[in-house]
């Protein structure tokens, strides 16, 4: 029985904590920033703790600790966190479309609860359906490492060089250009709109009107209009349209199985492949 | 602060968490619409790619620093570098060159 469970979850569960370990790396940077946020507004080190390990969004919580700066209310509160984390929506509606269908309510809570950008992103890119276990494994050390890091900002504020926050903040981005680029080699469209989407991001950043909105709302508007947009001019056939890549995908799969060191560069198999 | 800090955290967590949890426990089938089952392909992609630039480039003290780690997290990515590699070859690279670029 656990000999079992372990053959089926215990390499994913492996490979998420490997995956995950970067990430949080990554998150101890941009969390100590947080807590320097969190510091200014008041917060103290065991309640930017809780905030971290109950929200871990980095966006939601800049907001959510300059509103409470600025003495908003409840409600408002409720508003702004809603629209800086709106995007978590959609990649929970991804997540579904690939999750192991034989995940149970509370696996499939687990996994929502701490779906972020990078876990999102580190998820999606592995080959076939996704296996909660591995989902757990990348949060074991990012979750811990986002709230010490929170409270560890509070309690020391600027002690760390600025030269080095400087340089862990790029670890994300490296880590979303690693899942975005690998699929834009193989697939053109991927690659048209991965294009697109740096361009009109530019654009919305500097352009009037749009770059007063913020940041999460930002990413909302051009995630749906974009993501609508090459979907109605290529829509993903059943199974059909992604063949060559989807072929490659499950010839790396079986290759990933195999090399634990590689993960993260599977392509994501066509939604429509599984319907 | 004027209200309890607490409370605030306590919404915060609620609409995240709701946010997250609710499409991945309601949503269990799959979505049989084919623009649907398109538009959730092409997401990861476009919401990742909007949240990369130009915040790459605000990230950093130097933005040029910034600029030329992105240049170099595709080319590395491109070529096959694992998503390990790919995160600490762009930090290490920002921390040279600011050693030459930032104040």
């Amino acid at each position: 029985m656990l000999r079992e469970f372990i053959n089926r979850h215990g390499r994913a569960l492996r490979e998420g904590a490997h995956d995950g370990l970067p990430i949080a790396l990554g998150y101890l940077a941009v969390s100590f920033s947080l807590g320097i946020a969190a510091r200014s507004v008041g917060l103290d080190p065991i309640q930017g703790f809780l905030a971290s390990l109950l929200n871990n969004a980095s966006a939601g919580e800049y907001a959510a600790f300059a509103l409470m700066g600025a003495g908003g209310t409840y409600f408002e509160m409720a508003i702004v966190t809603l629209i800086a984390n709106a995007r978590y929506l959609l990649m929970s509606f991804a997540i579904s479309q690939r999750l192991d269908p034989e995940a149970s309510l509370v696996q499939r809570f687990l996994v929502g609860f701490d779906l972020t950008d990078e876990i999102f992103g580190i998820a999606i890119a592995r080959p076939g359906n996704i296996d909660p276990y591995y989902s757990y494994g990348a949060m074991i050390p990012a979750l811990p490492a986002w709230s010490l890091g929170t409270a560890l900002g509070i309690v020391v504020g600027n002690v760390m060089p600025a030269r080095i926050v400087s340089a862990l903040s790029v670890a994300l981005f490296g880590m979303f250009l690693a899942v975005i680029v690998p699929p834009s080699r193989k697939n053109p469209v991927v690659r048209g709109f991965v294009i697109a989407s740096f361009a009109a991001s530019a654009l919305f950043e500097f352009a009037p009107l749009v770059s007063g909105l913020s940041a999460g709302t930002r990413t909302i508007v051009l995630t749906v209009s974009l993501s609508s947009l090459a979907a109605l001019l290529f829509p993903v056939k059943d199974g059909e349209a992604e063949e060559p890549s989807q072929d490659e995908s499950r010839e790396r799969g079986r290759l990933l199985a195999s090399d634990s060191e590689a993960i993260g560069q599977g392509v994501p198999e066509a939604l429509g492949d599984v319907a | 602060m004027r209200n309890n800090p607490y409370v605030y955290i306590a919404i915060m967590a609620a609409v995240t968490i709701a946010v997250r949890v609710l499409p991945l426990t309601l949503v269990k089938g799959q979505i049989k619409s084919r623009f649907l089952q398109s538009f959730l392909f092409y997401v990861p992609y476009i919401t990742l790619a909007v949240m990369t630039f130009p915040a790459i480039i605000e990230a950093t003290n130097s933005p040029v620093a910034g600029a030329l780690a992105l240049v170099a997290g595709i080319v590395a990515s491109w070529y096959g570098a694992s998503l390990f590699q790919v995160a600490v070859g762009c930090c290490s690279l920002v921390f040279v060159l600011e050693l030459f670029l930032a104040r």
